[in-house]
């Protein structure tokens, strides 16, 4: 296995007026981590609304060791607080979730939604400034048309690099709860948004309207007995998205079949063993994340203590199934009363599916490599991440004698969790959200 | 089923915390979560599942408890027939020690002179200090209830059937719980109407023989009856610990049950299955559940 314990990692500290390590508030933790489509961009969103994306600098002869870091390369608030009005309720501007659109021109662009707006953001790079007006000078100021006595034609001037965004639709109103996850469709054109009990589809030109496909809002809501958790489009079949629920199903649609995809056309689902009842079942069960590996034969899902691989063909069960941390099985009680049983996971696959990642406590992220069934937990820490250093496996006691170098299941730090993780297309390079810090792993180059 | 490790006290705490987490949900910045209450209200219904059932366990364990002490009773005011006086002395004493202590109901019915008729009342639970009847050579009520529970739920009680002799030799029980009428008619037991076949239509000799050996306590061996009873002691004296300890808690939850969801309306009422009811009433609760976090 590539075990990136072989490899290299540094740590990226992003300018400490965004993201300050040592005393972070609460506007500041990263709530959402995505590359885009060819690897060059690395997105990320916060609590506070703000959305800071890092660019990939060129690979340099002249500083071969600096290849590939990451630095800030735009910064912009997507999103801030709202009232509703109506039902007297604050709307929080944390940034849910990014996903990024491929590119088609020079100008990049991504959609970030909190939980009622989607938003989608063009960020243009400016390099050059026309100069010589005719009606205003270069201050900016108005001329008196009556003292111009010459034209002359505005030319292009190079000046810093400006980077800005700037919001080119809002795609508001459609939603009464709260917005779980967006998914752009590989037509370019759409996408859709997901709340707890509905899917709208909507144009990315057309704003004022959208489509809704799923909804299982009953009609006595004293019915209701799950809500929709995430939902994704097929990477390459337009017509089919999937989404997941809080009973731990995974149903896969087909927009064809009807205008209101309400009846899936598969239905994934694994039966509860009920040797393994507890108060919390109905908890652990509950998909946090689902993705579609890249081939788009796979759908990989995260529930508290699992990651799952379904295989499209095969309904009944997941193909494999990987304990996270079945180390906490035991402890449930306690993270119900702290509330961390309700944390949401993602999960991510890596360009050739054949790993894949999660998160867990302690700024432990796990992989699994499908291949081989090897796994390997690793630590995002500053203490471990010394730049050029080596990310050394850790393990977690579960009973008995502890070695040396383990750590018990007691003192693991259940503030310190990683949910938000992302892998870049065809690289091994990771991004790994720690709280407030962004850690950035590769590979080592040869 | 529900891992019986997690007893009915932690059923207790999650439902408190559950019911916190509800309650803290409509001050929390950005709304109420839909996802999170709904997986909240699940673990409601959860802990309320295994709740009921403990409680109707204990109520049944006692229930069982009192019949075992009603028949000791029976058999004891019909002794002169089949036993001997150093026998029912021993008996007395045993029955004494075993319902003493001021915590029983039945402590009454211990001191009670032989040829009085026997009433006993079932109760959901005792409390202590609640006291039996004082003199033992006083002559109770022909018949008489006490009540000692401190639930709600209703509680049968033993009516009595009309036996005027002192030496009688013919007592007949009605439990209203079971419908079961007992009556024991020199020195033997008969169960006029029951639920249970094997009990019901047999020879006078076979159920008085089987209540003799159930029913160990009342019987002959001193050591044998000196353990069960120690144990039954034991077991009372947790009961009453328990119920002290808890009755507050278990008012408040009560309260709280009845204020959050009328889901658990026929929940506190008896019924023969609790299965049953368990998976009759869960979507009615989820529903009162959703209904009061839509409320919110």
């Amino acid at each position: 296995m590539k075990c990136f314990s072989r490899y290299l990692p540094y740590l990226f500290r992003p300018p400490s007026t965004i993201l300050s390590s040592t005393c972070h508030t609460e506007a500041d933790i990263i709530s959402t981590v995505e590359f885009n489509s060819s690897g060059e961009l690395l997105a990320t969103g916060d609590k506070g609304g703000r959305v800071v994306v890092f660019q990939r600098e060129q690979e340099s002869k002249s500083q071969p060791q600096r290849r590939g870091e990451y630095n800030v390369y735009s910064t912009f608030q997507s999103h801030e607080p709202e009232f509703d009005y109506l039902k007297s309720l604050e709307i929080e501007e944390k940034i849910n979730k990014i996903k990024w659109l491929p590119q088609q021109n020079a100008a990049y662009f991504l959609l970030s939604t909190n939980d009622k707006t989607v938003k989608l953001w063009k960020i243009s790079e400016r390099d050059k400034r026309p100069e010589g007006y005719n009606l205003k000078d270069e201050d900016g100021r108005i001329r008196d048309p009556s003292t111009i006595t010459s034209l002359r034609v505005p030319v292009l001037q190079p000046m810093d690099l400006m980077v800005e965004a700037t919001a080119r639709r809002v795609f508001s109103n459609a939603h009464t709860y709260h917005i779980n996850s967006i998914s752009v469709n590989s037509d370019l054109q759409t996408f859709i948004s997901t709340d707890d009990l509905r899917v709208n589809l909507w144009n990315l030109e057309i704003t004022d309207r959208s489509f809704n496909i799923v909804d299982i809002k009953p009609a006595n809501m004293e019915d209701l007995t799950e809500v929709i958790t995430s939902a994704e489009f097929h990477p390459q079949q337009c017509h089919t998205f999937a989404y997941s629920s809080s009973k731990g199903s995974i149903r896969l649609c087909d927009m064809r079949q009807a205008a209101l995809c309400d009846r899936h056309c598969k239905y994934f689902e694994e039966p509860e063993d009920p040797s393994t009842r507890s108060f919390f079942s109905e908890i652990i069960s509950s998909i946090s994340d689902v993705k579609f590996s890249h081939n788009g034969r796979y759908l990989m899902t995260r529930d508290y203590l699992t990651v799952k691989v379904w295989d499209l063909q095969m309904e009944n069960r997941p193909l494999e199934t990987y304990q996270v941390h079945d180390y906490l099985r035991g402890k449930l009680c306690s993270l119900y009363e702290n509330d961390c049983i309700f944390d949401k996971f993602e999960c991510v696959w890596n360009g050739s599916d054949s790993v894949i990642m999660t998160g867990s406590y302690n700024n432990f992220f796990r992989m699994f490599d499908r291949n081989t069934k090897r796994d390997v937990t690793l630590e995002a820490s500053r203490e471990n991440s010394k730049p050029r250093a080596i990310l050394k496996p850790r393990k977690v006691c579960v009973g008995g004698k502890r070695r040396k170098d383990e750590i018990s299941v007691d003192s693991l730090d259940f503030s310190k969790k990683i949910l938000h993780t992302t892998w870049h297309p065809h690289e091994n390079i990771i991004a790994v959200a720690a709280t407030n810090n962004l850690y950035i792993f590769q590979d080592k180059v040869n | 089923m529900i891992n019986t490790m997690e007893c009915a006290m932690d059923a207790q705490n999650l439902i408190s915390i559950s019911l916190m987490k509800i309650h803290n949900s409509r001050t929390q910045r950005g709304g109420i979560k839909l996802h999170k209450n709904l997986l909240v209200s699940y673990v409601l219904r959860n802990a309320r599942q295994v709740y009921i059932k403990e409680k109707y366990a204990e109520i049944y364990r006692m229930q069982q408890y009192e019949e075992v002490m009603t028949v000791c009773n029976e058999i004891q005011e019909l002794n002169p027939l089949d036993l001997d006086a150093d026998d029912r002395g021993e008996e007395e004493h045993e029955r004494a020690s075993c319902c003493g202590e001021g915590t029983s109901v039945c402590g009454s019915a211990c001191q009670r002179s032989a040829a009085q008729p026997a009433a006993h009342c079932r109760t959901a639970s005792v409390l202590p200090g609640c006291s039996p009847l004082e003199d033992g050579g006083k002559e109770p009520e022909p018949s008489y209830y006490r009540s000692c529970c401190m639930e709600t739920s209703p509680v049968s009680h033993c009516d009595q059937f009309p036996t005027n002799s002192t030496h009688c030799n013919k007592t007949t029980v009605l439990d209203l719980d079971t419908h079961i009428v007992t009556t024991v008619e020199n020195g033997y037991l008969h169960q006029d109407c029951c639920c249970d076949a094997s009990q019901c239509g047999q020879s006078a000799q076979s159920p008085a023989k089987k209540r003799k050996v159930e029913f160990g306590c009342c019987m002959s061996d001193a050591e044998e009856v000196s353990d069960f009873t120690a144990v039954r002691k034991r077991a009372k004296r947790e009961d009453c610990t328990y119920s002290n300890l808890d009755y507050t808690d278990t008012s408040n939850i009560s309260n709280l049950i009845s204020i959050f969801g009328s889901g658990f309306s026929g929940l506190l009422s008896r019924q023969a299955d609790l299965e049953h009811i368990c998976s009759k009433q869960a979507p009615a609760s989820l529903r009162a559940w959703t209904r009061a976090i839509v409320a919110f």
